[in-house]
């Protein structure tokens, strides 16, 4: 009989992702309705060292697949590895952040293992010893809650949403070696895009600019901003589309989805593909001209005014802020 | 060479969303269906490899009447053959279901490529690609913001957080297509009354060899209960001029929201 939470966590380049920490954070705090432990699992090459800080966030054990083939990632690569440990470990439940890397792959180790798959939960609704995975579909507009079926399900957790706990304790680090198979298809090379130093759909906090920035020349506006509140920068699809900014920053229903504490949306209308990408967010801010824009309708705080005349006075005063603090 | 684009019938992206009577689904009443936008680039990317290295393009799609207008679309477009997977074990189908469904019409057809989207809009999984490439045994390349393919091997990119990833693989494979791939063409008046006259193929579960396989008790994950999302607080509007606001929206931001 499967039990307890296994918990995917993400590293590249040695860096744990604060996104796995979280989902690992919540594990711990549904190991209990659910029954069995918490454990984690490492994929890489060289990733040992970072197994034994995971105890922190709940995990009692840690399964590291350490093999120099998995140094980069590559889809069939990590599902063989991931798959065997979900073997090993007879969870009832795999775990992992909702990242690019995870919706590559998880979807594919669980149709390996015939399980149930549901991504971007934002919450969980317990039914016994069963998680019921909360989600947004049609882009926010609804949220669904889902009854899982079978001994194994796959979740992937929305980043930002889950809050980081250090309640655990120490983790029994176990290695799980592999023969890795060659894959059909590999990652030959991962090239740094230039962006924000701050990982968009992880940022706690993101300022978005849309057509009312009126040029990309006025990009550095809002990156002062950005810079004085160590947040990320966005843009609406209007803008992207312009050719003013690159669409990794576009936020929306065909851009990154995210949900940091604070969005502050800069000369952007609010249309509802927009909407989609961000409304999750706890605290919203819209800067528009004009009154009557659809924004205000989803803004805590909302400033009717011109965003360039606005954010440099909100720059400054942030900036003295911080000098206080 | 053999190119199958999966293509998901979806609600307007601007259609009003409510809740059904039974809490499982949404209204669909009054609503109109369209092409899910990424399934756009994955035609689109069908087309062009096809007028690159020749062959034959097959769309498919799996659900009630909603796909007939969606797979005329994809014939106007340019595709040469439609293939409607219609049966009443396919409804409310999960994403793995859904997967051996559309499996269970690749496998044998010599396929040597497969586009879909990187997300069915609405249902917004981004799961049945991966799916698929496992079920099939295909290699896979999903989110595609690039794509070359020279009959036998390809080279795929996908943007992750913060970096670029370039990949390369062997045929045949799932390619899932994420919007920058390409510029989706539009169907010409001449397209549009080519795709009326064409017929469309209807393959029901029997004729899958998924009968009792899929849906029903093999559901592994099924909407228990389908609400609006929480009402946000009335918003307040900030006045004064823009020093007042400022200052105003800082001191709020810090002592209310407690964001700063
Ligand atoms: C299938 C589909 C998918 C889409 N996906 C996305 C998506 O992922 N993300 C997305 O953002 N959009 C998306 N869109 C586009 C979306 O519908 C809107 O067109 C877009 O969001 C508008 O961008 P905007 O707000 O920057 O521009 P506009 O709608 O033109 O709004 C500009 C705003 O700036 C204000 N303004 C002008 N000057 C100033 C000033 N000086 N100071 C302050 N305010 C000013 C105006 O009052 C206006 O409200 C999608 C559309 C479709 C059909
Ligand atoms: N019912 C369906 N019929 C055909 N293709 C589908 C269907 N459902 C999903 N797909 C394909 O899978 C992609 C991703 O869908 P999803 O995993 O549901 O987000 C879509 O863009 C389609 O290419």
């Amino acid at each position: 009989m499967s039990q307890g939470i296994l918990v995917f966590v993400e590293q590249r380049g040695g860096q744990v992702r604060k996104a796995s920490l979280e989902a690992l954070s919540e594990a711990h705090r549904r190991a209990a309705a659910v029954g069995g432990d918490v454990s984690a699992v490492l994929i890489g090459s060289g990733v040992k060292g970072l197994a034994a800080q995971l105890g922190k966030f709940g995990a009692k054990k840690v399964l590291v697949v350490d093999n120099a083939a998995l140094e980069n990632y590559s889809t069939e690569t990590f599902t063989q590895a991931l798959t065997e440990a979900v073997k090993k470990v007879s969870p009832k439940y795999v775990f992992a952040a909702c990242t690019s890397m995870a919706k590559d792959f998880i979807p594919r180790a669980a149709a390996r293992l015939d399980a149930a798959c549901v991504s971007d939960a934002m919450d969980f609704v317990t039914e016994g010893a069963n998680l019921c995975p909360v989600r947004p579909m049609y882009s926010g507009k609804t949220f669904g809650t889902y009854s899982l079926s079978g001994d194994l399900s796959f979740i992937t957790l929305r980043p930002n949403v889950f809050a980081l706990s250090e309640a655990g304790g120490d983790a029994a680090v176990e290695d799980l070696s592999l023969e890795i198979s060659a894959p059909k298809a590999k990652v030959v090379a991962v090239h740094a895009a230039e962006g924000n130093k701050v990982e968009l759909s992880e940022a706690a906090i993101v300022v978005s600019g849309g057509r009312g920035i009126k040029g990309p020349e006025n990009w550095p506006v809002l990156q002062g901003l950005c810079d004085a509140l160590g947040a990320a920068l966005g843009a609406s699809r209007a803008v992207v589309d312009a050719g003013w900014i690159d669409h990794q920053f576009q936020v929306g229903q065909t851009g990154k989805t995210v949900s940091p504490q604070l969005y502050i949306a800069c000369g952007i209308s609010g249309a509802i593909q927009h909407l989609a990408g961000m409304s999750s967010s706890k605290v919203i801010v819209a800067i528009n001209k004009d009154p009557e824009a659809p924004i205000f309708k989803h803004a805590t705080y909302g400033i009717v005014g011109d965003v360039l005349e606005v954010v440099p006075k909100l720059t400054d005063a942030v900036r003295k802020l911080h000098e206080h603090n | 060479m053999k190119i199958a684009v999966c293509v998901k019938a979806v609600p307007d992206t601007e259609a009003k969303i409510a809740i059904a009577d039974g809490k499982k689904n949404i209204d669909f009443a009054g609503v109109r269906f369209v092409t899910s936008p990424y399934d756009e680039f994955a035609i689109e990317e069908a087309l062009k490899l096809k007028e690159k290295l020749g062959g034959d393009t097959t769309v498919i799609s799996m659900g009630g009447a909603e796909c007939t207008d969606v797979l005329r679309d994809s014939l106007a477009r340019g595709i040469d053959n439609a293939v409607h997977l219609n049966d009443a074990d396919f409804a409310g189908l999960d994403t793995l279901s859904t997967a051996k469904v559309l499996a269970s019409a690749i496998k044998d057809g010599g396929y040597e490529i497969v586009f879909m989207g990187q997300q069915g809009v609405g249902g917004d999984n981004s799961q049945v690609p991966s799916m698929l490439a496992e079920l099939l045994g295909f290699a896979q390349a999903t989110m595609a913001v690039k794509f070359e393919c020279d009959g036998t091997t390809f080279k795929a990119e996908r943007e992750i957080e913060g970096a670029h990833e370039f990949i390369e693989g062997s045929l045949p494979a799932v390619i899932s297509a994420q919007k920058g791939l390409n510029e989706p063409r539009y169907p010409g008046i001449k397209g549009v009354m080519a795709a009326r006259r064409k017929e469309i193929a209807v393959k029901d579960a029997a004729a899958l060899g998924v009968k009792g396989q899929v849906g029903g008790a093999n559901l592994k994950a099924t909407i228990k209960e389908m609400a609006l999302p929480p009402e946000r607080p009335q918003g307040r509007k900030i006045e004064g001029d823009s020093d007042a606001q400022v200052s105003e929206l800082v001191k709020l931001l810090r002592s209310e929201a407690h964001v700063l």
